[in-house]
């Protein structure tokens, strides 16, 4: 966030059934263009998006990155590119978004898909959120349909309860094979995105075996291996693919 | 050959064979490229691992391309005898599907030296390929090899350790309990690999193996 208007807050659905603790629901003023905005990238619409008063907000994407924009109409300005209001659109690494003052009502909301990540505060609905998680694709990329590496960049993940030193299950979008043959036993390394016939991948951690007959579309980044053995389950995991 | 980017940190490099993975193993372990920590060579490609500071992986991939193969390891680690006993529970399903006796199968298998092509899968697991004689220029399968012989439909979750099994055109030592997919023919009383033994696996390259009956 380059502009951190202090009446742009993260916003959910709030966190009801705590009135008696002394603590209110809150949330967002606007619940239904926060879920819409939600919708339209994707996400639950109890997730957590950004809530702007009266225009002004400015952010620059880290990576590629899924967003809408929904509730009072204002101005979209864009580094590059264009966006709409109430349309999702893609913002690139490095890309600006300039909310303008909205011509009528007061408060808009940005939806991202995957969420906003900020840590959960008495069970409201922040996003744990491990997100660009960088992956080079290869050495199988071709064993995949052509969109394949793009659905994974796209997709949010949810890192499976059946994970383990050996490797870590992600349940989301599907990556479909493109040949449906056996690949005889290759040699596998630490962050290889095996995949299975059922096409969800799993990223192999320290104690993976040393070969395996699933083809690999791509490596997580040696960079970013730390931060991929430190997935909780339940936690989700966005990709950005590198050169 | 074909040189595939397999992350930052390593290369995949694929070939036809299984004696071209063989000719470059050994003449990349001979003579490993600078910054190159480990190779695994399976059925159709070599994986080098490098260490994470290499920034030239392309150098390698160069340095790779100009290897000539070599004659693979000549069997210098001695000869190595697994006493098995033929009562797996695939033998007489692999006897229909290639259609011959399952005492034909026994017998070809004790016939002659099988070599470890190459490890993996699991701590001490050998991938055993027939001795090729090389008394002919043109090297082929020894007349007791057996044929292709596919993989269970659906792989057990559960292999007991000591099994002696087929696939492909392999056969293996299951070394502990584990899960598995080949065909099971029987099983050998002898610990193919022990943590702490030196060295822990006696499957490696370079040993002759013979397969020998004992009753059941």
């Amino acid at each position: 966030m380059l502009t951190p208007d202090p009446l742009a807050t993260l916003q959910d659905l709030g966190r009801p059934g705590l009135a008696d603790m002394g603590i209110g629901a809150a949330g967002a003023a606007d619940r239904g263009s926060l879920a819409l905005a939600n919708r339209l990238v994707g996400n639950a619409a109890s997730a957590a998006g950004i809530e702007v008063t009266f225009g002004g907000l400015s952010v620059e994407a880290e990576c590629v990155v899924l967003v809408s924009v929904c509730g009072a109409p204002c101005p979209l300005r864009l580094t590059s590119g264009a966006g709409a209001m109430n349309a999702p659109f893609y913002l690139r690494g490095g890309q600006r978004l300039t909310l303008g003052r909205p011509r009528a009502g007061l408060r808009t909301y940005l939806g991202v898909r995957g969420g906003v990540d900020l840590p959960a505060v008495l069970g409201s609905r922040s996003t744990d959120l491990l997100a660009g998680l960088g992956v080079r694709p290869g050495p199988r990329p071709d064993w995949f349909v052509p969109d394949a590496v793009r659905t994974l960049a796209a997709g949010v993940y949810q890192v499976s309860p059946q994970s383990n030193r050996i490797g870590m299950r992600l349940l989301g979008p599907t990556l479909d094979r493109a040949r449906h043959e056996e690949l005889p036993s290759e040699g596998m390394v630490p962050g290889a995105l095996q995949v299975p016939p059922r096409g969800c991948p799993t990223v192999l951690l320290v104690d993976h075996p040393v070969t395996g007959g699933y083809p690999v579309i791509a490596v997580v980044a040696e960079g970013d291996l730390d931060s991929a053995a430190q997935a909780r389950p339940g936690q989700r995991v966005l990709f950005r693919v590198k050169p | 050959m074909r040189i595939l980017a397999c992350g930052d940190t390593a290369l995949l490099v694929e070939v036809d064979a299984l004696a071209d993975v063989l000719g470059l193993t050994a003449a990349l372990r001979a003579d490993p490229p600078p910054g190159v920590v480990d190779i695994v060579s399976a059925a159709r490609t070599v994986l080098l691992r490098c260490a994470a500071k290499v920034s030239d992986l392309a150098a390698i991939g160069d340095a790779v391309r100009a290897r000539r193969p070599l004659p693979s390891a000549p069997s210098t680690a001695g000869l190595l005898q697994i006493p098995v006993r033929y009562d797996g529970e695939d033998l007489a399903e692999v006897a229909e599907l290639i259609g011959l006796p399952a005492g034909e199968i026994v017998r070809r298998h004790t016939a002659g030296s099988w070599d470890v092509a190459f490890r993996g899968f699991t701590p001490g697991f050998g991938y055993l390929v027939p001795r090729t004689p090389t008394v002919s220029s043109m090297p082929s399968p020894p007349t007791w090899a057996l044929p292709e012989i596919p993989r269970r439909a659906s792989p057990r979750t559960s292999v007991p350790a000591g099994s002696v099994a087929l696939a492909d055109c392999y056969t293996g030592v299951y070394p502990r309990m584990s899960p598995g997919g080949w065909q099971l023919i029987g099983r050998t009383e002898l610990p193919v690999f022990d943590a702490s033994r030196d060295p822990p696996a006696l499957l490696r390259p370079g040993v002759t193996v013979r397969f020998v009956e004992v009753a059941s």
